[in-house]
Formats: C-alpha cells, structure tokens, sequence
C-alpha cells in the first residue's frame, strides 16, 4: 500500500527540520568549542591539529583553486567581450571581471572547490571514526567530540577560506588582465589600476563574509554527515557524497541569501 | 537513592532499575533489572540481537535510558547534567571490540590521551605513567608504533592500556575475544583476571564466547531479546533448565535445517536442469 502523498510530504518536512535543527545544535556547541582550539589561550593539541587541518584544506586547495579561477577569468572576460565589443564598450570588462569575481565567483567557486575536497574529506574522516568506534571512545574517555574533532577544521576553514577567495580572486582577475592584454592591447598595469578603481570596501567586507559563512556551512554539513553513520563502510562512502551534495546545495542557497541582503541594502 | 556529598558509597558500584530501550517503536530493552557488586565480574550473555551490547551503552552513559535507572554509584545517569556525566564516565575505563584506537596517533600517544585532556601532570609524568600502563598490559615495547603495525591481540590490550590511563573504577569490555584465536583470546582472559587481582576492579564483560565467560566470570547474566532471563553465578547457570539457556550453553540452533527438502530440491534441479 503507497502512502499518501501528505504523509510523505510531511515525513520529508519533518526530517529537514531536524536536519537544520541538529545543524544549529552543533554550530552551537562548535562556537562554544572554538575558544579552546585557539592558539596561547586555548588547548595547543587542538591548534596544532587546526594547523594540519589549514594545510591540507587551505594549502592542499590551492593549485586547483588557482586554475579553476584563471579559466574563470578568462572565461568571463572572453564571454562580455563578444557582447561589449559590438556596444564600443571593451573597457567594461575590466568591472565585469573584478565585480563578477569580488562579489560572486571567488567565493563561490572556492567553497564548490572546498567542499568537493574537503567537506567529502571530514565527513569520510568522522564518519569512519564512528564506524571504529573512536568517536564512542572519545565520548567515554570524558572528551568532547566537537572539540577534539570538529572545532579545529572549523577554525582551520575560517583562516584559510578567506585566504583562498583572495587568491582566487587575484587569480580570475589577473587572467582578465591576461585576456585584455592578448586582445585590446591594453597594459597589465593600466589593466589593474583599473581593477582597483572599480573595488569598493562593501565588495571586499561581502566578499570575506560569503567566505565565512560557506566555510561554516562545509564544515558542519561535512561533519554532520560524518557523525549521522550508521552501519559499515559503505554507509562512511554515502555520506561522503551527501556531503558535498548537501554543502555545495546550501553554499548556493546561502549565496542566494547574501546576495539578496546585499541588493537589497543598496549595494547592486 | 542520593548521596550524600563527601559519603563513601556502599551500594551496588552499578544499579540498573526497569532500564526500557525502543528504537523506531521496536523494544531493545524491555524492563531490565541487574545490580552488579564492587570487585566482581559481572559477563553480559546473550545471542546476536539480544540487547547486550545496548544494555552496554547504557551502562557507559553513551546512551540516555528512555524509562527506568541506571545509578553509577548511587547517581542516576539519566538525572545527572552533561558535565556529570562526562565526570562520570572518567570513572569508567571501556576497551571496545575494535579497540578504537586512533590511527593518527601513536600506540603511546593514544594511551596518554585521557591524561593529557584531564591532567596537568608534566609531560615526562605522563610519558612514566603511559609506559606503565603499556607494561601492565605487556607492551612496554610498542609504545612508539603505529596501531596500524599491531596485531588484533595487541591492539585490543593497548585498548585496555588505554582504558586504564585514568585508572577507573569499572573496566568495561565489549567482545574483548571477538576476532582472535583462542590462545590470544585465552591471554586476554588471563590479563583481565589479572587485572582485577592487582586493582580490585568492577569488570563488566559482553561476549558470547562460552569459554571466555566461565574463565572470568564471577556471575553471569543472559539477555534474550531485550529481557534478562536469568542472573546468577556462573554454577546456577550451567544447571539451569531454562530452554533458552540450555540452547545457548549447548549450542543448539533455532531452525534444523530440513534435509529432505534440501534433497528434494536439488533432485528437481538435475531431473529439470532448472529450479
């Protein structure tokens, strides 16, 4: 017998509510947690580990962030071309890219390359911790999980997020700069005193506040998905790919947010 | 059942009163009562499903009870805050089935983990008093390895190392025989008698393993499915008639398996070449 559609619709409600709701519970107890996980006042273990977590989310990140931002840049810079051209407008391009990138595309394609390496990382991690029990024996030893486990990636994302947007943004941009230079001649110098022209402060503040938040939503979708395993390895593969599904789904959807805060409060 | 600040417990070290469980609507644990002394052995039997490994959670706190009591030395663990609880358990040793030992870390830093969250003792104390616990256990020598280079016997007594590091009250084991040959299997009994020689421990044992529990038990308890059957020493129990123990210490199986149906169908598959 097939149940009614109503049923089902309210099952499926019923689950993403206590999904958010056990997402809010542990960035809860993470914010609590990360106070101990800083250097010189808090647990040296813990930043310690939050340092090993930044090389390999931040470090580990770089190359692919590097070129996925250049051929971005290119990209965009070749695709307003073919439009601006035919409007005598080539010296947009250079806004096109730096608001296109400052705005939008740096962090956003920074966090789908986080969560694609990382967030399928630390949900595989925990996840195979609960499988082995580690997670029980922290619990039993009297130590807290979310701080032994999750606040130093937490701390690690929130440094090294930032730090990647930045140089993802350098690197879309200056491959605008490349794509202007190879086709209207202009200067790599004049190219990016223009860049710096069209910057303004609320794009930069924007800019590191979308990081913020899309390190947040990574790392706790991450180890959410990892501390719900139940069962053997393949249940540790599962949520390795609802991980990033999950986390790259609300990266988005918190961009939507964001992006709607700032239109709305004037800044488009 | 309070204690009293300061006063020194005499009751049972754990006290478990009408403990229910129910997962999705299915009773796992359905009305159990057990009492287990200071410095006995108390082996949790039962067959796969039974509820012993959920009777186990329970009793390290891993698992708030639904309904009924679990008193840890008179303190109700459903009752207690979080803060008590985490306390509590320090109170609480558990080597478990896979050892649980974390990989990144080596065979000695493992077992100086619990004193390194909970103390602030001097490194070099810590580094004596792990390598004290490595030669309880008979690993003195392995401390700098990986628990990836030890084998299954010795990863689960470095598990126990472990679990001694803040010297508990209660050493608990879940399966400690599972997964090892029986000489290895016989080594680790023998190191939890040993143990409860030389610390006067409260031991609480999971296995389905016959000849382990017999080797260590003081008494035994039996699950099936989710009630304690029986509770008793290990003599009252090897003279029970109960079926349900008697099935279980016998090693009889649920369902005999029909041999002539068994005959019947492969015939049908060489007359037919199909079923």
């Amino acid at each position: 017998m097939s149940t009614p559609v109503a049923e089902r619709l309210g099952g499926a409600t019923l689950r993403h509510v206590e999904y958010v709701g056990s997402l809010a519970i542990q960035l809860r107890d993470a914010l609590g947690a990360l106070g101990r996980t800083l250097p010189f006042v808090g647990n040296q273990d813990r930043w310690q580990s939050a340092i090993r977590q930044m090389l390999a989310v931040g470090v580990g990140a770089f190359p692919m962030v590097g070129i996925m931002a250049a051929c971005s840049g290119f990209i965009l810079a070749m695709q307003g071309a073919s439009e601006l051209r035919r409007l005598g407008a080539m010296e947009f391009v250079v806004d096109l890219v730096t608001i296109g990138f400052m705005r939008e595309l740096g962090p956003l394609l920074t966090a789908i390359a986080v969560s694609g390496r990382s967030g399928s990382a630390f949900s595989a991690e925990i996840g195979s911790m609960v499988v082995t029990e580690e997670i029980d024996a922290l619990k039993t030893m009297g130590i807290d999980p979310i701080e032994f486990v999750l606040a130093p990636k937490y701390l690690a994302a929130l440094i090294v997020l930032p730090c990647l947007t930045i140089i993802c943004n350098a690197c879309g941009i200056l491959a605008g700069g490349v794509f202007m230079r190879l086709s209207t001649d202009m200067a790599l110098g004049v190219y990016l005193k223009d860049v710096v022209h069209s910057m303004v402060l609320r794009d930069v503040v924007m800019d590191l506040v979308k990081s913020l938040a899309f390190a947040t939503v990574i790392v706790h979708v991450g180890c959410l998905e990892g501390f719900r395993v139940h069962g053997g390895p393949d249940a540790v593969g599962r949520s390795a790919t609802a991980a990033v599904v999950k986390s790259t789904f609300l990266v988005i959807l918190a961009d939507v947010g964001f992006t709607t805060i700032f239109y709305l409060t004037g800044g488009s | 059942m309070a204690q009293l600040p300061g006063a020194i417990w005499t009751g049972p070290v754990i006290s478990v009163r009408d403990l229910v469980v129910s997962y999705n609507g299915r009773r796992i644990l359905d009305g159990i009562n057990l009492d287990i002394s200071r410095g006995e052995t108390m082996v949790l039997l039962g067959g796969s499903g039974s509820g012993k490994s959920t009777l186990l959670r329970q009793i390290i706190g891993l698992e708030r009870p639904q309904s009924g009591e679990i008193l840890l030395n008179g303190v109700d663990l459903a009752k207690c805050t979080l803060k008590d609880l985490k306390n509590l358990r320090r109170s609480i040793g558990v080597a478990f089935q896979n050892a649980a030992l974390f990989n990144s870390m080596s065979v000695e830093d493992n077992i100086a983990l619990p004193l390194r969250e909970h103390t602030r003792l001097a490194d070099s104390t810590i580094r004596l008093m792990t390598w004290m616990k490595l030669a309880v256990v008979g690993l003195a020598e392995c401390g700098k390895l990986s628990p990836q280079a030890l084998s299954g016997g010795m990863k689960k007594r470095a598990a126990v190392a472990r679990a001694l590091s803040l010297d508990p009250e209660i050493l608990v084991f879940d399966e400690p025989s599972a997964g090892l040959d029986p000489i290895v299997a016989a080594e680790l009994d023998e190191l939890i008698l040993g143990l409860k020689r030389a610390f006067s421990m409260t031991v609480v044992v999971v296995t389905h393993e016959m000849a382990s529990a017999f080797r260590i038990a003081d008494r035994m308890a039996m699950l099936y499915k989710g009630s304690l059957i029986a509770v008793g020493t290990k003599e009252e129990l090897q003279s029970s008639t109960h079926p349900r123990i008697r099935q279980f210490f016998d090693r009889i199986p649920d369902k005999i398996a029909d041999t002539a149906a068994i005959d019947e169908y492969f015939q049908r598959y060489l007359e037919r070449g199909s079923i």
